[in-house]
């Protein structure tokens, strides 16, 4: 084993043309399996979710479930696809154990969806990506491997497989490959698989989520020297399980192939696993021995032809999808193209809609969930979706600054109990009694006090040094513990001390 | 000219996962050819309208409702494998895999 020379990424850039190729697989959000009526639960103790079927138990027949068809055809007709008018489901043989019956079904030749393409935004160019396939198939089971690199028993070298996953429905989505991106190759393929992941969630097909493997990229990457005309040899990273991921995998692997490359070495055609903690890949499975999983036509399942009215109908069914609603809250909102960027980016746009539908107006709705509570998510470490309040509570809020019973200060104080577990804003509200002082008599007493109580201060400000008068705006400020209206506050401060 | 090469069945085997000797090979390699070379005879009277066909049933589109049905408890579902712990399928380790 020789140590890879790595190639700047600059350098391998000026050098080097990327080729790009992402295969998706995404687990359909079914409440059965995709050949069978077990449940699909994620997280349920070790093989409680499998029959005779998913087992591969003899006699036992697969019968496939409508819902998944559904799914896959609204991937396809939302991803631009043409839904072909017959197809078959094809048995992929392989004998690795996380599938028990030796083989998982799946689709070779004639995939449901075809010829589709999904456009991308990076750094305000449009790229669009085009879509190869759209197939069925099913999941596999997962594996633990007990022993020997692991150490966890010494000596051991066995795997535990749990079958829970086994048979749920699994869509693949195939990119072509995909020219052209240069040095951004790394974003571009970030931005696919965001969009896709988008795009999918959006439909309510699945939850994708990359962290419980509901959603997982294969990133292939070749390259060739700048002019070429012919592609390089390319590896595909397996199980890239993050959209950072899917970043760093492809900019990990076009500095590792340049420098393999301009040592004089060739590229081998391999599986490579991607490491979250290093950002390398290291070398798997050899593909030099063409994988020959002697695909045939399914012979338990009939073929599917699905009706052209079936397909028309799923289409009208689509929701609006995210590029023609990012255009459509950009309009609405009225941001530029930098705050959409980054109101989708903080993944607000839900929020925000939502928060608006429930009567605040577009500046404050996006004005709080922005910048405080994204604030919060942040030191908090979690999305903006998992903070615990509600567009309804975001909107209440905003309802009671625009009455004026709460000004900017005691709306964050709000927040603040809310997101502690004090209750809604109404409770908080009470239970804190947070409300803008706006009893002039209230407050010009306040403010006698704290004259008089800073009576060198109020010399100045009497004396023409009117911005001294904002240290006594602070003291009324503390004395009613941000109650008060400080624009307020600060009118009247100067026209007690004849300065206004 | 044979349907079917020694060498095309010897890959084949390979893939299967069986260990032929070269007796074995010589043996199957010529049966094969014979069964392959019958069943093509299939394809001289099959017309250009024929479809090829993968299925007995003239049957199309055959699904069932995205309906939960009770799965196998665990230990019956682990009954007939070869090793179990902590409830899963035990099997040898296959290298350079990760699932």
């Amino acid at each position: 084993m020789t140590t890879p020379t790595l190639m700047d990424y600059d350098e391998a850039l000026a050098r080097f043309e990327p080729v790009l190729g992402i295969e998706t697989h995404i687990e359909l959000g079914t409440a059965s399996k995709m050949f069978c009526g077990c449940p699909t639960t994620f997280g349920a103790d070790p093989n409680t979710q499998v029959c005779p079927v998913c087992l591969g138990l003899p006699g036992a027949l697969p019968v496939t479930n409508h819902a998944a068809i559904e799914g896959i055809i609204k991937i396809g007709l939302a991803l631009n696809c043409e839904i072909v008018e017959w197809c078959r489901f094809a048995r992929k043989n392989y004998f690795y154990p996380d599938m028990p019956k030796n083989f998982q079904i799946s689709q070779y030749d004639e995939p449901l969806c075809v010829d589709g393409h999904l456009e991308v935004e990076v750094e305000g160019e449009t790229y669009r990506i085009e879509i190869e396939r759209v197939h069925m198939e099913e999941d596999t089971g997962k594996s633990l491997h007990v022993g020997g690199a692991t150490g966890r028993i010494q000596g051991a070298e066995f795997s535990l497989v749990d079958y829970n996953r086994a048979g749920i429905p699994l869509v693949e989505i195939v990119t072509k490959p995909i020219p052209a991106t240069g040095e951004r190759a790394p974003l571009v393929a970030r931005a696919y698989a965001t969009e896709l992941r988008e795009l999918v969630r959006s439909l309510g097909v699945s939850d994708v989520r990359m962290e419980e493997g509901s959603m997982r990229c294969d990133v292939n990457v070749s390259l060739m020297p700048r002019g070429a005309a012919e592609w390089g040899t390319r590896t595909e990273t397996k199980n890239v399980n993050s959209l950072r991921s899917v970043e760093r995998s492809v900019r990990s692997e076009i500095e590792r192939q340049a420098g393999v490359l301009a040592d004089g070495g060739r590229i081998v055609q391999e599986t490579r696993h991607f490491h979250e903690d290093t950002g390398r890949t290291t070398a798997g499975r050899s593909k030099e021995e063409a994988q020959d999983y002697r695909y045939f036509p399914e012979p338990d399942l009939v073929p599917m032809a699905p009706a052209r009215e079936w397909v028309e109908e799923l289409r009208a069914t689509l929701p609006e999808l995210p590029a023609a609603r990012r255009r459509r809250v950009q309009a609405e909102w009225g941001l530029s193209d930098l705050e959409l960027r980054d109101v989708v980016n903080a993944g607000a746009v839900d929020l925000i809609e939502a928060t608006v539908a429930r009567g605040a107006d577009a500046g404050a709705a996006r004005k709080w969930w922005m910048n405080e509570l994204s604030r919060r998510a942040t030191a908090q470490g979690v999305e903006l979706a998992e903070l615990p309040i509600t567009p309804e509570q975001v909107a209440r809020v905003q309802a009671m600054v625009a009455a004026g019973e709460l000004n900017d200060k005691l709306a964050r104080q709000v927040f603040e109990g809310v997101l502690a577990g004090e209750g809604g804003p109404d409770e908080v509200v009470a239970a804190r009694g947070l409300k803008v002082v706006s009893d002039e008599g209230e407050l010009a007493a306040v403010i006698d006090e704290v004259i008089a109580g800073n009576a060198a201060v109020a010399d100045k400000v009497r004396a023409g040094k009117v911005a001294a008068a904002g240290a006594l705006v602070g003291a009324v400020m503390k004395a009613t513990r941000g109650q008060a209206d400080a624009a307020r506050a600060r009118e009247l401060i100067l026209e007690k001390l004849g300065a206004s | 000219m044979s349907a079917i090469t020694r060498d095309e069945v010897a890959h084949l085997a390979r893939l299967s996962r069986l260990a032929l000797g070269d007796d074995e090979l010589d043996h199957l390699a010529a049966q094969l050819d014979q069964i392959i070379s019958a069943v093509a005879r299939v394809q001289e009277v099959a017309a250009q309208d024929i479809p090829p066909t993968s299925h007995a049933l003239p049957l199309t589109n055959v699904y069932r409702a995205d309906e939960v049905r009770p799965s196998l408890p665990p230990d019956r579902a682990l009954a007939a494998a070869p090793a179990a712990q902590d409830d899963r399928f035990r099997v040898p380790r296959i290298l350079d895999e990760e699932a």
